[in-house]
């Protein structure tokens, strides 16, 4: 392994034989430094080398002022302790699934590595508390960046999910990134039909290597959830506000992550949330779905389906581009009511004669898509346009995709992305929205 | 005796080390208030200590007070840090090439572990900038381990037992760490170091003034003893009182281990609950504690008798010593012991009770503590432990400074530092271009000499208009215009600071204005007594010109035949005076002429005037 080191800079190393950990003396032309030879940013040049000295302190010294490296013998390191993990009967089972990122971390204070503790063992290492909650299984399912999630892998964590209910837990939690978690919360509600239990998608905003992370109290108040909650829906728990004192659980159908940077990034959209959880007191808001119930797995989703962000000078090639690779489904995020440029409406109409599914929503994100008001939206509704009423685009983006895996008559398509299915549309637009 | 040095200084930059917010202070009401809880993350390593870290942080809220319009939400830790400031990388590189240090290829923010809440983040950001530098003392040269460029803390406003309120107005304003090697080996040598550094740091005209913008701290050991470093000397003037003391406080403590390894003494760790005892006691202080409930527990310190009288440093005893660890592990006021006793209410037959149930002989002190059990306990557990240690010698210990110059204990000598590199801001290289920019300021000591030769001021003066903000414009206005030195600097320096104690907004006076002033001085146009005035006027009077000032004071200028004609006519009404008392008779007659024409003609002038006709008539 190079470290992020290449280049001269490797060149160096693997002339003088030293490695990254080896404790190092460096003669350079100005001084003489020695510490551990430490990684190096992938971003960093290959001009440097890093040392951590005595201090703690990381430095970098120019390859072209080293004139010796002498590599120093050290003691090895300690062992790492780990402590017994003792199962307390009469607790509630609760599964912890990962996907990746670190729900919480070790940080080795000598080399400055961060490693993730993802094993129950290591949990509880981390989070003690959690061993109050429940009897905790994990399961390392994959290791992603959230970014770079794909519709086959929410199929593999719905299936997953299947098993351990399966197998008997009260609750099933899973971590994930945050970038793509709205996605996956819906991807999940759809297919996880009659679910009984509560499936609680869990992130952090504040990486866990460090001592503000949030990925602590969420994750603890995860596990409560999924241990306590009395619904038996997919939600997303993260931050209320920026204060570590009050933690939300929003429907999986009606989140979006919000803000690029602080705690509190998700918001439920034209929904109240599931419930808000406050000193390990879980406060849950009507209606939802109760626990029981035998699961029905549909977790199968068709990825030839588009988001299309309407705007002033859209081009038109994109439709020709969909039309000519067989794209199915097309989920245009309108402007206001749910309108387009009309310059567009013949390829639109192209692509519906084609068999594609052209779903309307609205960029405002907030309140319901209208086409009768103005006479826009009445053509392109009767080109066959489906109203995605009040469903947030990336939401009614997903669930295309799983009603194109169940069918391509577009009658079909039509009823079921107008129908409710996992708490993504209300016939009713409440005062207030999604503010308590 | 072996001192180092540490002192940390605000740097006057623009904006914060890692975001674009401001480098002010506020006392004005917050605008937000976030609560947020830390936690220690495990490593590898020390399992132990983090968990007894882990215990005692568990509790602890913290309260952050913030304002929108000068913290953001990157000192909230709701925002990933901006990159570092350029301008207090340069300052950092500027005052390490002052101290002959060796500066770094490559800068590398490191996070240092900090749970007490003074970070948002749980850590402190800082940097290595250089390292292995040296500056001259009269008793040797001192070397400087290392430099750091790192961002502030978050101020602390107020406490409770379980929780703690910060200001975010101060965390993230660069800060520059400098540490000298354990080199100094006297009081004034730590305390002439401490100068030589701080007029190094101001030198660079880039760093802040005031009370807070520098923190002095002090590491001390002396021979059988241990390291103790000692926080907050704000004074330079006490740090070789500090130094003094500390070596007098470990020569103190090193007697009391010999002397108590002599008697065998040892503290034992049993508790004893003495409350009836004190059922009738005609002690204020035990009785307010037992009244809302409390207990009062006592403990022995077997051989201990009269040591805890002891005195280890100018009042302060080794039961102050004792009483430190009991409030700050124990939270409680304080402590009684019975080289003390009986006082503060606390009768003879009281301690005799307690002699009595403690099975104490008279070679034994017993220690006694009041108030909620838990706390009680937890406090004279801590005189255990601080008790039996004092057989060892000097404990390593963190200690506070008190105005006096002696120390209280604050907390143990902390591990070695937990640091990991923040992988959120890219590591910057110094390059020849960077370095070239360096420019070094003149050194104060340099200047210093240069003002008092070169222009002739007192040494006092120099000394002021040096460090002053308005030292260039002195240069300026002395070298380009020609006007008197030492008038142009009292006026800055001793003017200026009259005014600004009355609350003249003098510092908002533009260069051109004070130009203009001092030139209309030198042409006569008014008196330099009218100056004070004339400024006052003019922050009165915003937006005024200084002819506006001349007017509306009526300092018109005078011909000087009129003053000769005024000075003619007292002459002759005083010849009797003139005559009798001869020279002497010009302070009487000065007055007279002064009420007539003060702030409207230089009193020299009218001085020589006078003198000029006294002298005539005495001829
Ligand atoms: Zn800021």
């Amino acid at each position: 392994m190079s470290f992020g080191y290449r280049g001269k800079s490797l060149e160096l190393l693997n002339k003088y034989g030293v490695n990254v950990g080896d404790k190092i003396f460096v003669k350079t032309n100005r001084a003489c430094f020695s510490g551990i030879l430490m990684p190096r940013s992938e971003i960093g040049d290959d001009k440097h080398i890093v040392i951590k000295l005595e201090d703690g302190y990381n430095i970098g010294l120019s390859i072209s002022s080293i004139i010796d490296i002498e590599k120093i013998p050290q003691e090895t390191p300690s062992k790492i302790i780990q402590p017994s993990i003792k199962s307390i009967p009469n607790l509630p089972n609760v599964a912890i699934i990962s996907t990746g990122g670190t729900i919480a971390s070790r940080i080795d204070y000598r080399t400055g590595a961060v490693s993730p503790a993802l094993s129950a063992q290591d949990l509880y290492q981390s989070i003690p508390e959690l061993g109050e909650i429940a009897n905790i299984r994990t399961e390392i399912l994959l290791s992603l960046l959230s970014e770079n999630m794909l519709p086959k892998y929410w199929t593999m964590m719905a299936k997953s999910i299947k098993n351990h209910i399966e197998k008997g837990v009260e609750g099933i939690v899973l971590t994930h990134g945050t970038d793509t978690m709205g996605y996956t919360a819906a991807a999940l509600s759809f297919s996880l039909r009659n679910l009984p239990i509560p499936v609680i998608l869990v992130g952090s905003q504040r990486s866990s290597d460090r001592p503000s992370s949030d990925a602590y109290f969420n994750l603890k108040a995860a596990v409560l959830t999924a241990a306590k909650a009395p619904f038996a829906e997919v939600g997303v728990l993260m931050h209320s506000s920026i204060s570590d004192d009050e933690l939300i659980v929003h429907r999986g159908t009606r989140v979006r992550k919000m803000h690029t940077s602080r705690r509190d990034a998700f918001q439920s959209i034209n929904s109240k949330p599931l419930a808000k959880i406050r000193n390990g007191n879980i406060e849950v808001y009507k209606p939802y779905k109760e626990r029981g119930g035998s699961l029905e797995l549909k977790a199968d989703f068709n990825d030839k389906v588009v988001l299309i962000k309407c705007f002033p000078g859209m081009p038109l090639e994109i439709f020709n581009f969909l039309i000519e690779r067989g794209y199915r489904g097309i989920v245009l995020e309108g402007t206001g009511l749910g309108h387009a440029p009309e310059y567009i409406f013949p390829y639109i109409k192209e692509a519906i004669d084609n068999g594609i599914a052209v779903v309307m929503t609205s960029q405002c994100l907030f309140g319901r898509v209208n086409m009768n008001v103005y006479s826009t939206g009445r053509i392109l509704l009767s080109m066959g346009v489906i109203p995605g009423e009040d469903m947030l685009p990336e939401t009614a983006l997903v669930k295309l995709m799983w009603v194109l895996a169940q069918t391509n008559d577009l009658n079909e398509i039509k009823k079921l992305m107008l129908s409710n299915i996992a708490g993504e549309i209300s016939e009713r637009s409440e005062y207030g929205g999604s503010i308590l | 005796m072996r001192v180092g040095i540490e002192i940390h200084q605000q740097l006057d930059t623009k904006n914060k080390l890692f975001c674009n917010c401001s480098t002010i202070l506020r006392e004005d009401p917050p605008h937000f208030i976030v609560i947020r809880k830390l936690r220690p993350v495990t490593s590898e390593l020390g399992e132990v200590d983090q968990a007894a870290l882990f215990e005692s942080e568990k509790q602890k809220i913290f309260q952050y007070q913030g304002y929108v319009d000068s913290t953001c939400l990157v000192e909230l830790d709701e925002e990933p840090p901006h990159e570092i400031n350029k301008d207090a990388v340069m300052i950092s590189l500027t005052v390490a090439k002052m101290l002959n240090m060796i500066i770094v290829d490559e800068i590398h923010v490191m996070r240092k572990i900090v749970i007490d809440g003074s970070n948002t983040t749980g850590f402190q950001r800082t940097a290595k900038i250089a390292l292995d530098g040296w500056i001259d003392d009269e008793e040797g040269r001192v070397s400087i381990k290392s430099l750091c460029l790192e961002e502030d803390s978050a101020r602390k406003i107020s406490e409770g037992p379980d929780y703690v309120v910060y200001r975010l107005d101060r965390l993230g304003i660069p800060l520059i760490e400098i540490s000298t090697g354990p080199d100094i080996r006297s009081g004034d040598q730590a305390r002439r170091v401490a100068l030589k550094l701080g007029r190094i740091l101001k030198a660079t005209g880039m760093v802040k003034r005031g009370l807070g913008t520098i923190r002095q701290d002090l590491n001390i050991s002396i021979e059988g003893g241990a390291r103790v470093e000692i926080k907050g000397v704000q004074e330079l003037g006490l740090i070789s009182t500090v130094v003094n003391y500390e070596a007098l406080r470990q020569k103190n403590l090193i007697e009391i281990a010999e002397e108590l390894r002599r008697r065998n003494a040892y503290a034992s760790e049993e508790l004893f609950d003495v409350t009836e005892i004190f059922s009738l006691t005609t002690s204020k202080i035990i009785k307010k504690e037992l009244i809302a409930g409390g207990k009062v527990f006592a403990i022995i310190l077997h051989g201990f008798a009269d040591i805890l009288r002891k005195d280890i440093q100018p009042g302060r005893r080794f039961g102050t010593e004792l009483s430190d660890y009991a409030k700050v592990y124990g939270g409680i006021g304080g402590i009684f012991h019975t080289d003390e006793l009986p006082a503060y209410g606390i009768s003879e037959d009281e301690v005799r009770a307690l002699r009595n149930k403690l099975n104490a002989n008279s070679m034994d002190c017993i220690v006694i503590a009041a108030g909620e059990p838990q706390s009680c306990k937890r406090a004279l557990l801590a005189v255990v432990r601080r008790a039996n240690q004092a057989l060892l010698g000097v404990p390593a210990e963190v200690r506070a400074a008190n105005p006096d110059g002696t120390t209280h204990f604050m907390r143990p000598m902390p591990g070695a530092a937990r640091m990991y590199p923040e992988t959120d801001i890219p590591s910057m290289v110094i390059t020849e271009d960077i370095l070239n920019k360096i420019k070094l300021p003149e050194l104060l000591e340099l200047k210093i000499k240069r003002f008092i030769e070169g222009y002739g001021l007192s040494p006092d003066l120099a000394s002021l208009i040096i460090e002053s903000p308005y030292s260039s414009t002195f240069e300026e206005l002395v070298n380009n215009y020609k006007i008197d030195p030492s008038f142009v600097a009292s006026t800055f320096e001793y003017t200026f600071r009259m005014l600004r104690r009355e609350g003249v907004d003098v510092d908002s006076f533009d260069k051109n204005q004070i130009l203009e002033l001092f030139l209309r001085i030198n042409k006569g146009d008014f008196a330099k007594e009218a100056l004070p005035n004339i400024l006052r006027w003019l922050s009165n009077n915003k937006g005024k010109s200084i002819e506006d000032a001349i007017n509306a004071l009526s300092l018109t200028r005078v011909d000087i035949s009129i003053i000769r004609d005024s000075a003619r006519k007292i002459v002759e009404e005083n010849m009797e005076l003139i005559k009798r008392e001869g020279e002497h008779s010009l302070k009487k007659l000065m007055g007279d002429l002064m009420k007539l024409y003060r702030g409207k003609i230089d009193g020299k002038i009218i001085y020589e005037i006078l003198r000029e006709e006294i002298l005539k008539k005495l001829a």
